[in-house]
Protein backbone atom coordinates (compact mmCIF):
# COMPACT_ATOMS: atom_id res chain seq x y z
CA UNK A 1 0.00 0.00 0.00
CA UNK A 2 1.77 3.49 -0.35
CA UNK A 3 1.66 6.34 2.46
CA UNK A 4 1.10 8.92 -0.15
CA UNK A 5 -2.47 10.63 0.61
CA UNK A 6 -4.96 9.76 -1.91
CA UNK A 7 -6.60 12.68 -4.01
CA UNK A 8 -10.46 12.53 -3.49
CA UNK A 9 -11.98 10.06 -6.48
CA UNK A 10 -13.02 12.23 -8.98
CA UNK A 11 -16.84 12.01 -10.45
CA UNK A 12 -18.32 11.54 -13.42
CA UNK A 13 -21.86 13.08 -14.47
CA UNK A 14 -23.68 9.95 -14.08
CA UNK A 15 -22.09 8.91 -10.31
CA UNK A 16 -25.82 8.86 -8.56
CA UNK A 17 -27.21 7.39 -11.16
CA UNK A 18 -24.70 4.45 -11.36
CA UNK A 19 -25.67 4.08 -7.13
CA UNK A 20 -29.01 4.37 -7.48
CA UNK A 21 -28.58 1.07 -10.26
CA UNK A 22 -26.75 -0.41 -7.59
CA UNK A 23 -23.30 -0.26 -9.13
CA UNK A 24 -20.66 -1.72 -7.06
CA UNK A 25 -18.08 1.35 -7.74
CA UNK A 26 -14.26 1.39 -7.81
CA UNK A 27 -11.57 3.39 -7.91
CA UNK A 28 -10.39 3.79 -11.87
CA UNK A 29 -8.15 6.15 -13.41
CA UNK A 30 -8.78 8.64 -10.61
CA UNK A 31 -12.53 8.18 -10.98
CA UNK A 32 -15.07 6.37 -8.87
CA UNK A 33 -16.26 4.17 -11.78
CA UNK A 34 -19.18 1.49 -11.44
CA UNK A 35 -17.32 -2.10 -12.07
CA UNK A 36 -20.21 -3.88 -12.34
CA UNK A 37 -24.42 -3.83 -11.72
CA UNK A 38 -26.32 -6.16 -9.47
CA UNK A 39 -26.42 -8.64 -12.59
CA UNK A 40 -22.41 -8.79 -12.97
CA UNK A 41 -20.23 -8.91 -15.57
CA UNK A 42 -20.77 -12.12 -17.32
CA UNK A 43 -24.51 -11.27 -18.02
CA UNK A 44 -23.15 -7.61 -18.99
CA UNK A 45 -21.00 -8.86 -21.41
CA UNK A 46 -23.49 -11.32 -23.15
CA UNK A 47 -26.23 -8.52 -22.88
CA UNK A 48 -24.04 -6.21 -24.65
CA UNK A 49 -23.12 -8.81 -27.33
CA UNK A 50 -26.97 -9.73 -27.68
CA UNK A 51 -28.89 -6.60 -27.09
CA UNK A 52 -27.43 -3.15 -25.89
CA UNK A 53 -24.71 -2.11 -23.52
CA UNK A 54 -24.72 1.46 -22.19
CA UNK A 55 -21.28 2.40 -20.55
CA UNK A 56 -20.77 5.41 -19.20
CA UNK A 57 -17.35 6.82 -20.70
CA UNK A 58 -17.24 10.27 -19.29
CA UNK A 59 -13.93 10.15 -17.32
CA UNK A 60 -12.26 10.00 -20.66
CA UNK A 61 -10.76 13.28 -22.04
CA UNK A 62 -12.46 15.13 -24.70
CA UNK A 63 -10.98 17.76 -26.17
CA UNK A 64 -11.30 20.08 -29.21
CA UNK A 65 -8.51 21.01 -31.61
CA UNK A 66 -8.53 24.40 -33.77
CA UNK A 67 -7.15 26.80 -36.06
CA UNK A 68 -5.75 26.60 -39.06
CA UNK A 69 -3.95 23.66 -40.37
CA UNK A 70 -4.80 21.96 -37.19
CA UNK A 71 -4.69 18.21 -38.89
CA UNK A 72 -0.99 19.32 -40.16
CA UNK A 73 0.18 20.34 -36.36
CA UNK A 74 -1.24 17.43 -34.99
CA UNK A 75 0.53 15.18 -37.07
CA UNK A 76 3.63 16.34 -35.67
CA UNK A 77 2.89 13.99 -32.58
CA UNK A 78 0.91 11.12 -34.14
CA UNK A 79 1.44 8.40 -37.36
CA UNK A 80 -1.68 8.98 -38.59
CA UNK A 81 -2.67 10.33 -42.31
CA UNK A 82 -5.13 12.97 -40.11
CA UNK A 83 -5.00 15.24 -43.12
CA UNK A 84 -6.79 12.58 -45.06
CA UNK A 85 -9.71 11.98 -42.52
CA UNK A 86 -12.03 13.46 -44.03
CA UNK A 87 -15.37 15.76 -42.29
CA UNK A 88 -17.42 13.57 -40.32
CA UNK A 89 -14.98 10.70 -40.31
CA UNK A 90 -12.94 9.53 -37.56
CA UNK A 91 -9.16 7.90 -37.14
CA UNK A 92 -7.99 5.77 -34.36
CA UNK A 93 -4.19 6.75 -33.48
CA UNK A 94 -1.29 7.15 -31.35
CA UNK A 95 0.49 9.93 -29.51
CA UNK A 96 3.77 8.75 -29.94
CA UNK A 97 7.58 9.86 -28.14
CA UNK A 98 10.71 10.67 -29.60
CA UNK A 99 11.84 6.94 -29.03
CA UNK A 100 9.14 5.92 -30.90
CA UNK A 101 7.02 4.68 -27.31
CA UNK A 102 3.36 5.29 -26.94
CA UNK A 103 1.77 8.21 -24.67
CA UNK A 104 -1.78 7.17 -25.37
CA UNK A 105 -4.27 5.65 -28.15
CA UNK A 106 -7.07 8.28 -28.85
CA UNK A 107 -9.81 9.10 -31.24
CA UNK A 108 -9.76 12.20 -34.02
CA UNK A 109 -12.98 13.34 -35.66
CA UNK A 110 -12.97 15.75 -38.14
CA UNK A 111 -15.51 17.75 -37.81
CA UNK A 112 -15.09 20.46 -39.87
CA UNK A 113 -14.07 23.36 -38.18
CA UNK A 114 -12.52 21.36 -35.59
CA UNK A 115 -10.67 18.17 -34.50
CA UNK A 116 -12.38 16.16 -31.82
CA UNK A 117 -10.07 14.08 -30.02
CA UNK A 118 -11.27 11.37 -27.43
CA UNK A 119 -8.01 10.20 -25.26
CA UNK A 120 -7.62 7.60 -22.29
CA UNK A 121 -8.76 9.08 -18.45
CA UNK A 122 -5.41 7.97 -16.78
CA UNK A 123 -3.68 9.94 -20.05
CA UNK A 124 -5.57 12.90 -20.33
CA UNK A 125 -3.85 15.40 -18.60
CA UNK A 126 -0.37 14.48 -19.58
CA UNK A 127 -1.55 14.69 -23.33
CA UNK A 128 -3.26 17.67 -22.78
CA UNK A 129 -0.03 19.18 -21.52
CA UNK A 130 2.05 17.95 -24.21
CA UNK A 131 -0.15 18.32 -27.20
CA UNK A 132 -0.56 21.94 -25.89
CA UNK A 133 3.35 22.63 -25.21
CA UNK A 134 3.85 20.79 -28.86
CA UNK A 135 1.52 22.59 -31.22
CA UNK A 136 -0.15 26.06 -29.39
CA UNK A 137 -0.22 28.69 -30.09
CA UNK A 138 0.04 27.78 -33.74
CA UNK A 139 -3.25 25.86 -33.18
CA UNK A 140 -5.42 26.21 -29.73
CA UNK A 141 -6.20 22.81 -27.92
CA UNK A 142 -9.07 22.70 -25.61
CA UNK A 143 -10.21 20.69 -23.16
CA UNK A 144 -13.73 19.66 -22.60
CA UNK A 145 -14.49 18.78 -18.98
CA UNK A 146 -17.69 19.30 -19.23
CA UNK A 147 -19.10 17.20 -21.83
CA UNK A 148 -20.24 13.48 -20.88
CA UNK A 149 -19.15 10.65 -23.26
CA UNK A 150 -21.62 7.51 -23.35
CA UNK A 151 -21.24 4.39 -25.46
CA UNK A 152 -24.06 2.44 -26.94
CA UNK A 153 -23.05 -0.59 -27.81
CA UNK A 154 -24.49 -4.03 -29.13
CA UNK A 155 -26.43 -5.61 -32.12
CA UNK A 156 -29.42 -3.25 -30.59
CA UNK A 157 -27.79 -0.02 -30.69
CA UNK A 158 -28.95 0.84 -33.82
CA UNK A 159 -32.65 -0.01 -33.45
CA UNK A 160 -32.61 1.88 -29.95
CA UNK A 161 -30.73 4.73 -31.69
CA UNK A 162 -33.48 4.61 -34.75
CA UNK A 163 -35.50 5.83 -32.19
CA UNK A 164 -34.66 8.60 -30.20
CA UNK A 165 -32.14 9.92 -33.25
CA UNK A 166 -32.72 8.90 -36.90
CA UNK A 167 -30.33 10.47 -38.48
CA UNK A 168 -27.60 8.68 -36.68
CA UNK A 169 -28.34 5.32 -38.22
CA UNK A 170 -27.09 5.65 -41.66
CA UNK A 171 -23.60 6.39 -40.20
CA UNK A 172 -21.16 3.77 -41.75
CA UNK A 173 -18.52 2.83 -38.86
CA UNK A 174 -15.73 5.04 -38.20
CA UNK A 175 -18.01 8.26 -38.73
CA UNK A 176 -19.63 10.82 -37.04
CA UNK A 177 -22.15 13.50 -36.89
CA UNK A 178 -24.14 15.92 -35.21
CA UNK A 179 -27.27 14.80 -34.22
CA UNK A 180 -30.37 15.76 -31.94
CA UNK A 181 -30.99 12.72 -29.33
CA UNK A 182 -34.15 13.43 -26.62
CA UNK A 183 -33.55 16.66 -27.24
CA UNK A 184 -29.78 17.67 -26.76
CA UNK A 185 -27.38 18.54 -29.63
CA UNK A 186 -25.10 15.43 -29.58
CA UNK A 187 -21.93 14.38 -31.03
CA UNK A 188 -22.57 11.16 -32.14
CA UNK A 189 -19.80 8.52 -33.70
CA UNK A 190 -20.43 5.00 -34.91
CA UNK A 191 -17.52 3.40 -32.94
CA UNK A 192 -16.83 1.86 -29.73
CA UNK A 193 -14.15 -0.56 -27.59
CA UNK A 194 -16.46 -3.91 -27.74
CA UNK A 195 -15.95 -4.85 -31.18
CA UNK A 196 -19.63 -4.90 -31.94
CA UNK A 197 -21.58 -2.15 -34.04
CA UNK A 198 -22.38 0.79 -31.60
CA UNK A 199 -22.16 4.19 -30.82
CA UNK A 200 -20.00 6.92 -28.80
CA UNK A 201 -22.22 10.07 -28.04
CA UNK A 202 -20.65 13.58 -26.73
CA UNK A 203 -22.87 15.78 -25.41
CA UNK A 204 -22.84 18.18 -22.43
CA UNK A 205 -22.77 17.25 -19.01
CA UNK A 206 -25.32 18.53 -17.52
CA UNK A 207 -27.70 16.56 -19.57
CA UNK A 208 -26.11 13.43 -18.83
CA UNK A 209 -28.67 11.83 -16.62
CA UNK A 210 -31.30 12.88 -18.48
CA UNK A 211 -29.86 11.41 -21.73
CA UNK A 212 -28.74 8.47 -20.07
CA UNK A 213 -32.27 7.64 -18.21
CA UNK A 214 -33.84 7.95 -21.68
CA UNK A 215 -31.27 5.29 -23.48
CA UNK A 216 -31.92 3.03 -20.19
CA UNK A 217 -35.67 3.61 -20.61
CA UNK A 218 -35.29 1.23 -24.31
CA UNK A 219 -36.20 -2.62 -23.89
CA UNK A 220 -32.85 -3.34 -25.38
CA UNK A 221 -30.50 -1.03 -22.90
CA UNK A 222 -28.76 -2.14 -19.56
CA UNK A 223 -26.26 -0.20 -17.71
CA UNK A 224 -22.93 -1.88 -17.95
CA UNK A 225 -20.10 -1.57 -16.20
CA UNK A 226 -15.76 -1.30 -16.63
CA UNK A 227 -15.81 -4.79 -15.71
CA UNK A 228 -17.17 -6.11 -19.06
CA UNK A 229 -15.75 -3.53 -21.17
CA UNK A 230 -12.70 -4.74 -20.01
CA UNK A 231 -13.52 -8.80 -21.30
CA UNK A 232 -15.31 -7.22 -24.48
CA UNK A 233 -12.66 -5.37 -25.50
CA UNK A 234 -10.30 -8.04 -24.81
CA UNK A 235 -12.45 -10.31 -26.40
CA UNK A 236 -12.40 -7.96 -29.44
CA UNK A 237 -8.78 -8.08 -29.13
CA UNK A 238 -8.51 -4.23 -28.49
CA UNK A 239 -5.59 -2.73 -26.71
CA UNK A 240 -5.81 -1.38 -23.55
CA UNK A 241 -3.68 1.82 -22.82
CA UNK A 242 -1.02 0.98 -19.88
CA UNK A 243 -1.44 -3.00 -20.33
CA UNK A 244 -1.32 -3.62 -23.49
CA UNK A 245 0.79 -0.45 -25.15
CA UNK A 246 2.31 2.23 -23.42
CA UNK A 247 5.88 4.31 -23.38
CA UNK A 248 8.16 0.83 -23.80
CA UNK A 249 6.26 -0.67 -26.53
CA UNK A 250 6.11 0.98 -30.23
CA UNK A 251 3.25 0.58 -32.50
CA UNK A 252 5.15 -1.83 -34.57
CA UNK A 253 6.11 -3.86 -31.68
CA UNK A 254 1.97 -3.53 -30.80
CA UNK A 255 0.94 -4.77 -34.27
CA UNK A 256 -1.30 -1.33 -34.63
CA UNK A 257 0.99 -0.86 -37.83
CA UNK A 258 -1.90 0.26 -39.72
CA UNK A 259 -1.93 2.98 -37.28
CA UNK A 260 0.87 4.48 -39.28
CA UNK A 261 -0.47 5.97 -42.43
CA UNK A 262 0.49 5.38 -45.79
CA UNK A 263 1.72 8.52 -46.22
CA UNK A 264 3.41 9.25 -43.04
CA UNK A 265 5.71 5.87 -43.80
CA UNK A 266 7.73 8.18 -46.31
CA UNK A 267 7.80 10.97 -44.78
CA UNK A 268 8.06 10.73 -41.23
CA UNK A 269 7.55 14.14 -39.19
CA UNK A 270 5.99 12.74 -36.27
CA UNK A 271 7.57 11.68 -32.93
CA UNK A 272 9.68 8.58 -33.16
CA UNK A 273 9.24 8.43 -36.71
CA UNK A 274 12.91 7.18 -37.10
CA UNK A 275 12.20 4.13 -34.51
CA UNK A 276 8.83 3.48 -36.05
CA UNK A 277 9.67 3.38 -39.74
CA UNK A 278 12.85 1.42 -39.32
CA UNK A 279 10.93 -0.59 -37.60
CA UNK A 280 8.62 -1.29 -39.98
CA UNK A 281 10.87 -2.27 -42.62
CA UNK A 282 13.12 -4.15 -40.30
CA UNK A 283 10.43 -5.58 -38.03
CA UNK A 284 10.79 -6.26 -33.91
CA UNK A 285 12.15 -8.30 -31.94
CA UNK A 286 8.73 -8.94 -30.31
CA UNK A 287 4.88 -8.64 -30.99
CA UNK A 288 1.33 -8.81 -29.44
CA UNK A 289 -0.29 -11.57 -30.21
CA UNK A 290 -3.45 -12.97 -29.17
CA UNK A 291 -3.00 -16.30 -26.87
CA UNK A 292 -5.51 -18.97 -25.52
CA UNK A 293 -4.74 -21.10 -22.69
CA UNK A 294 -5.87 -25.01 -23.24
CA UNK A 295 -7.47 -24.96 -19.46
CA UNK A 296 -9.64 -23.11 -18.02
CA UNK A 297 -7.43 -21.21 -15.23
CA UNK A 298 -7.15 -17.32 -16.34
CA UNK A 299 -3.65 -16.84 -16.87
CA UNK A 300 -3.29 -12.89 -15.60
CA UNK A 301 -1.51 -9.52 -17.00
CA UNK A 302 2.29 -10.39 -15.73
CA UNK A 303 1.89 -13.89 -16.57
CA UNK A 304 5.33 -15.29 -17.83
CA UNK A 305 5.03 -16.96 -21.16
CA UNK A 306 7.82 -19.77 -22.17
CA UNK A 307 8.85 -21.32 -25.09
CA UNK A 308 8.04 -25.56 -24.84
CA UNK A 309 11.89 -25.59 -23.86
CA UNK A 310 11.14 -23.41 -20.80
CA UNK A 311 12.70 -20.54 -21.80
CA UNK A 312 10.89 -17.16 -21.19
CA UNK A 313 9.74 -15.55 -24.98
CA UNK A 314 7.02 -12.97 -23.00
CA UNK A 315 4.98 -11.43 -21.00
CA UNK A 316 1.02 -11.31 -20.71
CA UNK A 317 -0.26 -7.79 -20.75
CA UNK A 318 -4.39 -8.93 -20.15
CA UNK A 319 -5.57 -12.00 -19.70
CA UNK A 320 -8.48 -13.17 -17.69
CA UNK A 321 -11.97 -14.97 -19.03
CA UNK A 322 -14.15 -14.65 -22.35
CA UNK A 323 -17.82 -14.69 -21.30
CA UNK A 324 -18.81 -15.44 -25.19
CA UNK A 325 -16.09 -17.86 -25.75
CA UNK A 326 -16.35 -18.73 -22.42
CA UNK A 327 -12.72 -19.82 -22.08
CA UNK A 328 -9.37 -17.91 -20.36
CA UNK A 329 -8.25 -15.56 -23.33
CA UNK A 330 -5.27 -13.27 -23.15
CA UNK A 331 -3.15 -11.57 -25.03
CA UNK A 332 0.69 -10.51 -24.48
CA UNK A 333 3.94 -9.85 -26.00
CA UNK A 334 6.21 -12.41 -27.39
CA UNK A 335 9.74 -12.93 -29.05
CA UNK A 336 8.89 -12.57 -32.48
CA UNK A 337 10.16 -15.84 -34.02
CA UNK A 338 7.30 -17.42 -32.00
CA UNK A 339 4.72 -15.33 -32.60
CA UNK A 340 2.99 -17.39 -35.20
CA UNK A 341 -0.59 -18.24 -35.13
CA UNK A 342 -0.12 -21.63 -33.76
CA UNK A 343 2.95 -21.79 -32.03
CA UNK A 344 2.72 -24.00 -28.72
CA UNK A 345 3.65 -21.54 -25.52
CA UNK A 346 3.59 -22.28 -21.63
CA UNK A 347 1.99 -19.86 -19.21
CA UNK A 348 3.46 -19.84 -15.91
CA UNK A 349 0.26 -19.27 -13.68
CA UNK A 350 1.49 -19.85 -9.94
CA UNK A 351 4.39 -21.39 -10.57
CA UNK A 352 2.71 -24.21 -12.66
CA UNK A 353 3.60 -23.90 -16.58
CA UNK A 354 0.18 -24.65 -18.37
CA UNK A 355 -0.37 -25.15 -22.37
CA UNK A 356 -1.19 -22.38 -24.57
CA UNK A 357 -1.04 -21.18 -28.24
CA UNK A 358 -0.87 -18.11 -29.92
CA UNK A 359 -3.66 -17.35 -32.03
CA UNK A 360 -5.06 -14.47 -34.29
CA UNK A 361 -7.34 -11.71 -32.95
CA UNK A 362 -9.89 -11.10 -32.26
CA UNK A 363 -11.15 -14.54 -30.31
CA UNK A 364 -14.97 -12.83 -31.45
CA UNK A 365 -15.27 -11.66 -34.74
CA UNK A 366 -16.19 -7.62 -34.83
CA UNK A 367 -19.11 -7.15 -36.09
CA UNK A 368 -18.90 -3.15 -37.23
CA UNK A 369 -21.68 -1.53 -39.20
CA UNK A 370 -19.99 -0.71 -43.01
CA UNK A 371 -22.59 0.89 -44.86
CA UNK B 1 -24.24 -29.32 12.12
CA UNK B 2 -21.76 -26.13 13.30
CA UNK B 3 -21.05 -23.38 10.83
CA UNK B 4 -17.74 -21.29 11.38
CA UNK B 5 -16.35 -18.56 9.60
CA UNK B 6 -13.47 -16.93 9.06
CA UNK B 7 -12.50 -13.36 8.70
CA UNK B 8 -11.15 -13.98 5.57
CA UNK B 9 -14.33 -15.27 4.45
CA UNK B 10 -14.15 -18.77 4.26
CA UNK B 11 -16.48 -21.04 5.62
CA UNK B 12 -16.19 -24.68 7.49
CA UNK B 13 -18.75 -27.12 8.82
CA UNK B 14 -18.09 -29.59 11.15
CA UNK B 15 -19.67 -33.39 9.88
CA UNK B 16 -18.49 -35.95 12.47
CA UNK B 17 -14.87 -35.80 12.07
CA UNK B 18 -14.58 -34.04 8.66
CA UNK B 19 -14.81 -30.61 8.00
CA UNK B 20 -16.35 -28.95 4.54
CA UNK B 21 -14.65 -26.32 3.59
CA UNK B 22 -16.12 -23.14 1.14
CA UNK B 23 -16.40 -19.83 0.78
CA UNK B 24 -19.50 -17.21 2.13
CA UNK B 25 -22.05 -15.62 0.39
CA UNK B 26 -20.47 -12.81 1.17
CA UNK B 27 -17.61 -13.55 -0.40
CA UNK B 28 -18.68 -14.63 -3.62
CA UNK B 29 -20.67 -11.34 -4.01
CA UNK B 30 -17.45 -9.43 -3.65
CA UNK B 31 -15.90 -11.57 -5.94
CA UNK B 32 -18.48 -11.58 -8.26
CA UNK B 33 -19.20 -14.32 -11.57
CA UNK B 34 -16.66 -17.31 -10.52
CA UNK B 35 -14.81 -18.83 -13.76
CA UNK B 36 -11.95 -21.01 -11.87
CA UNK B 37 -11.16 -22.76 -8.96
CA UNK B 38 -8.05 -24.56 -8.46
CA UNK B 39 -8.51 -26.82 -5.72
CA UNK B 40 -6.14 -28.77 -3.47
CA UNK B 41 -4.93 -32.41 -4.24
CA UNK B 42 -6.45 -35.23 -1.97
CA UNK B 43 -4.10 -35.71 0.56
CA UNK B 44 -2.46 -32.69 0.95
CA UNK B 45 -1.98 -31.29 4.52
CA UNK B 46 -3.24 -28.02 5.56
CA UNK B 47 -2.25 -25.64 7.96
CA UNK B 48 -4.48 -22.96 9.38
CA UNK B 49 -4.27 -19.38 7.82
CA UNK B 50 -2.21 -20.73 4.62
CA UNK B 51 -3.25 -20.87 1.09
CA UNK B 52 -5.49 -24.03 0.47
CA UNK B 53 -7.04 -23.06 -2.96
CA UNK B 54 -7.62 -20.42 -5.64
CA UNK B 55 -10.88 -18.84 -7.05
CA UNK B 56 -11.06 -16.50 -9.84
CA UNK B 57 -13.85 -13.96 -10.62
CA UNK B 58 -13.73 -12.54 -14.44
CA UNK B 59 -12.16 -9.46 -12.87
CA UNK B 60 -9.29 -11.61 -10.20
CA UNK B 61 -7.49 -14.35 -8.58
CA UNK B 62 -8.19 -14.74 -5.18
CA UNK B 63 -6.67 -17.13 -2.25
CA UNK B 64 -8.22 -19.04 -0.09
CA UNK B 65 -6.84 -19.82 3.29
CA UNK B 66 -7.34 -23.25 5.57
CA UNK B 67 -9.77 -22.29 8.26
CA UNK B 68 -8.09 -25.18 10.44
CA UNK B 69 -5.63 -27.68 9.77
CA UNK B 70 -5.79 -30.66 8.90
CA UNK B 71 -5.80 -33.05 5.59
CA UNK B 72 -7.71 -32.82 2.57
CA UNK B 73 -10.00 -35.85 2.01
CA UNK B 74 -11.85 -34.70 -0.65
CA UNK B 75 -12.43 -32.17 -3.28
CA UNK B 76 -15.92 -30.86 -5.10
CA UNK B 77 -15.11 -32.31 -8.85
CA UNK B 78 -17.90 -30.67 -10.03
CA UNK B 79 -16.42 -27.29 -9.72
CA UNK B 80 -14.06 -27.85 -12.63
CA UNK B 81 -16.70 -28.06 -15.17
CA UNK B 82 -19.24 -25.43 -12.95
CA UNK B 83 -17.20 -23.24 -11.21
CA UNK B 84 -20.48 -21.06 -11.24
CA UNK B 85 -21.93 -23.02 -8.58
CA UNK B 86 -20.09 -20.89 -6.03
CA UNK B 87 -21.66 -18.06 -6.98
CA UNK B 88 -25.13 -19.92 -6.94
CA UNK B 89 -24.89 -21.61 -3.63
CA UNK B 90 -21.63 -21.07 -2.19
CA UNK B 91 -23.18 -22.63 1.51
CA UNK B 92 -24.07 -25.93 -0.70
CA UNK B 93 -23.05 -27.15 -3.88
CA UNK B 94 -20.25 -24.87 -3.79
CA UNK B 95 -18.22 -26.37 -1.50
CA UNK B 96 -14.54 -26.52 -2.33
CA UNK B 97 -13.16 -29.51 -0.56
CA UNK B 98 -13.01 -31.75 3.03
CA UNK B 99 -10.67 -32.31 5.59
CA UNK B 100 -9.80 -33.63 8.77
CA UNK B 101 -9.82 -31.89 11.94
CA UNK B 102 -6.15 -32.14 12.78
CA UNK B 103 -6.55 -29.65 16.04
CA UNK B 104 -10.19 -29.51 17.37
CA UNK B 105 -9.32 -26.32 19.22
CA UNK B 106 -8.52 -24.10 15.99
CA UNK B 107 -12.47 -24.03 15.17
CA UNK B 108 -13.33 -22.77 19.05
CA UNK B 109 -11.24 -19.28 17.54
CA UNK B 110 -13.21 -19.16 14.65
CA UNK B 111 -16.77 -16.96 14.29
CA UNK B 112 -20.32 -18.47 14.57
CA UNK B 113 -22.99 -17.23 12.19
CA UNK B 114 -24.00 -14.31 14.61
CA UNK B 115 -20.35 -13.27 14.92
CA UNK B 116 -19.64 -13.49 11.47
CA UNK B 117 -22.86 -11.42 10.04
CA UNK B 118 -21.73 -8.78 12.63
CA UNK B 119 -18.16 -8.80 11.23
CA UNK B 120 -19.45 -8.42 7.10
CA UNK B 121 -21.98 -5.76 8.38
CA UNK B 122 -19.20 -3.93 10.25
CA UNK B 123 -16.91 -4.39 6.64
CA UNK B 124 -19.50 -1.61 4.99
Amino acid sequence: MSDQPQAPLQKTPLHALHISLGARMVPFAGYDMPVQYPTGIVAEHLHTRSQAGLFDVSHMGQARLEGAGAAVALERLVPGDIQAVKRDRMRYTLLTNANGGILDDLMVTNFGDHLHLVVNAACKVDDIVHMKRELEPAVRLTPLPDRALLALQGPAAATVLARLAPGATAMPFMTAGTHSLAGISCLISRSGYTGEDGYEISFPANAAEHLAKRLLAEPEVKPIGLGARDTLRLEAGLCLYGHDIDTATTPVEADLGFAVGKRRRGGGGFLGADVILRQLREGTARKRVGILPEGRAPARDGTEIRDPSGAPIGKITSGGFGPSVDRPIAMGYVASAQASVGTAVSLLVRGTPRPARIVALPFVPHRYYRG
Amino acid sequence: MTVKYTKDHEWVRVEGTTAVVGISDYAQTQLGDVVYVELPEVGRKLEQGKEAAVVESVKAASEVYAPISGEVTAVNTELGGEPAKVNADPMGAGWFFKMTIAKPKELDALMDEAQYKTYVEGLG
